[in-house]
């Protein structure tokens, strides 16, 4: 296997170019206004058709996270954090709420003890939060 | 925009088989295309038919705009590089000499420092290098023509993985600085299929898959578990493949699934893998698309 910079080779590229650059954004590695990587300086990256990486920076460009500034390159637009932040949180239940209470049940863990477990783990964690 | 490569109906006949069975195909410019198969499915004899080395039994050939046979004027923008590619007895500097005299953008300083990249010295005779080394020296070439269309038929026999890896990587590069049509034949689909904007799988002389890489990958997934819960996920779907071991299954199913698909096969402990694109070619030279229907390419627009 080639090494893609851990692209998934069962998922469309293109689709995990885009996604890789919102986790960037939404993560704030990449500030609203700063100047995202060329495609071709994602396809040397990641070691992918340059056409693959133009197609995942296209999908956020007509979402509007990103802007074109003519001659210059794509920029992160003004507000891109707080929509991908937003919808991580809407998706929130179904990543990964679901899947634990899939998986509490085939366990038999009943909703008081999954409740008492998360508890437990935040309480593990410095400053606990809950 | 006009295709750099179209062929149409194309048959080539030997005495005692058909080689390429009316082969219609389309490739667009400044594109890479990957072109797989099977040994003996009829790669090599469509390379060489649109390099102008053989000849079409029956059909259209269109390499720029023009038939490449004996067509200086094509040849001069096409450069082929084949697997173990002999070369008469003379230096590696000759042989690129050489072929700096044939192509009109060859790059000197390109064909210098992928020399220098794989490790083979130019003072040294062609007949002297290793096998790998002389790959190595067909891939300069290959590269350093910079010719409009350029066809790899598996170029890197005797190549290790660090000297191929290079050549991805240059050829990508390279790619982006002068775009160019290139087509590249090979066997190591799982290593090559990044590069790829198209791929089209040749069988016993037919093209059965015929798409944009990026589409292919994710349209099918393989279903393991509880073999009563795979069938009902696999109930009235087109299946590529089944397995069965005691009461576990596993099938290959065709299709994008659906979110509700998924939360059903997670609430039923199935396992769900895409599967990648030399995957898919496997189960597409295995003949499973011929039989399949064509809505099952359709492809799963994921957004981001």
């Amino acid at each position: 296997m080639p090494e893609m910079a851990g692209l998934d080779e069962g998922i469309p590229l293109f689709a995990q170019v885009a996604g890789r650059l919102a986790g960037e954004i939404a993560d704030g590695g990449l500030a609203e206004g700063e100047r995202v990587p060329s495609t071709n300086e994602l396809a040397a990256f990641y070691r992918i058709n340059p056409a693959t990486a133009a197609k995942g920076i296209n999908v956020l460009a007509d979402d509007g996270l990103l802007e074109k500034r003519r001659g210059i390159g794509m920029f992160v637009a003004a507000g891109a954090r707080q929509r991908l932040l937003a919808r991580r949180r809407a998706e929130f239940t179904q990543r990964y709420v679901e899947p634990l209470l899939t998986e509490a049940a085939r366990l038999g863990i009943d909703p008081g003890e999954l409740l008492a477990l998360i508890r437990a783990a935040g309480g593990e964690r410095e400053g606990a939060w809950l | 925009m006009t295709p750099a490569i179209s062929v149409t109906g194309l048959t080539r006949r030997y005495r005692d088989h058909t080689a390429l069975a009316d082969v219609t195909l389309a490739i667009s410019s400044e594109t890479i295309t990957g072109l797989l198969g099977r040994n003996g499915a009829g790669k090599t004899t469509l390379l060489r038919i649109l390099a102008g080395q053989e000849f079409p039994s029956s059909g259209s050939v269109r390499v720029l705009g023009a038939s490449p046979a004996e067509n200086e004027e094509v040849l001069r923008r096409l450069v082929f590089v084949r697997e173990d590619q002999v070369y008469p007895e003379i230096k590696v500097s000759q042989a690129l000499r050489a072929a700096s005299w044939f192509y009109p953008n060859w790059n000197c300083a390109l064909a210098a420092s992928l020399l220098d990249d794989f490790g083979v010295r130019a003072n040294k005779a062609v007949k002297r290098l290793s096998r790998g080394q002389r790959s190595a020296l067909g891939i300069t070439i290959g590269l350093a023509a910079r010719a409009e269309v350029t066809l790899f038929d598996e170029p890197y026999a005797g190549l290790d993985a660090v000297a191929r890896q290079v050549f991805y990587d240059r050829l990508l590069a390279d790619f982006t600085e002068f775009p160019r049509t290139v087509v590249l034949s090979t066997h190591l689909i799982d290593e090559a299929a990044a590069l790829f904007e198209g791929v089209i799988v040749i069988d016993r002389g037919r093209v059965v898959l015929d798409a944009a890489a990026d589409a292919l990958r994710g349209v099918a997934t393989r279903v393991s578990g509880p073999c009563l819960a795979v069938d009902a996920l696999a109930e009235g779907r087109p299946v590529w493949e089944r397995r069965r071991l005691g009461s576990q299954a596993s099938v290959v199913m065709a299709g994008p699934l659906s979110p509700g698909d998924r939360e059903r096969a997670r609430s039923s402990g199935l396992d769900l893998t895409s599967l990648s694109l030399q995957q898919v070619v496997v189960q597409a030279a295995a003949g499973v698309l011929a039989a399949a229907p064509e809505a099952s390419f359709a492809t799963e627009r994921s957004s981001a």
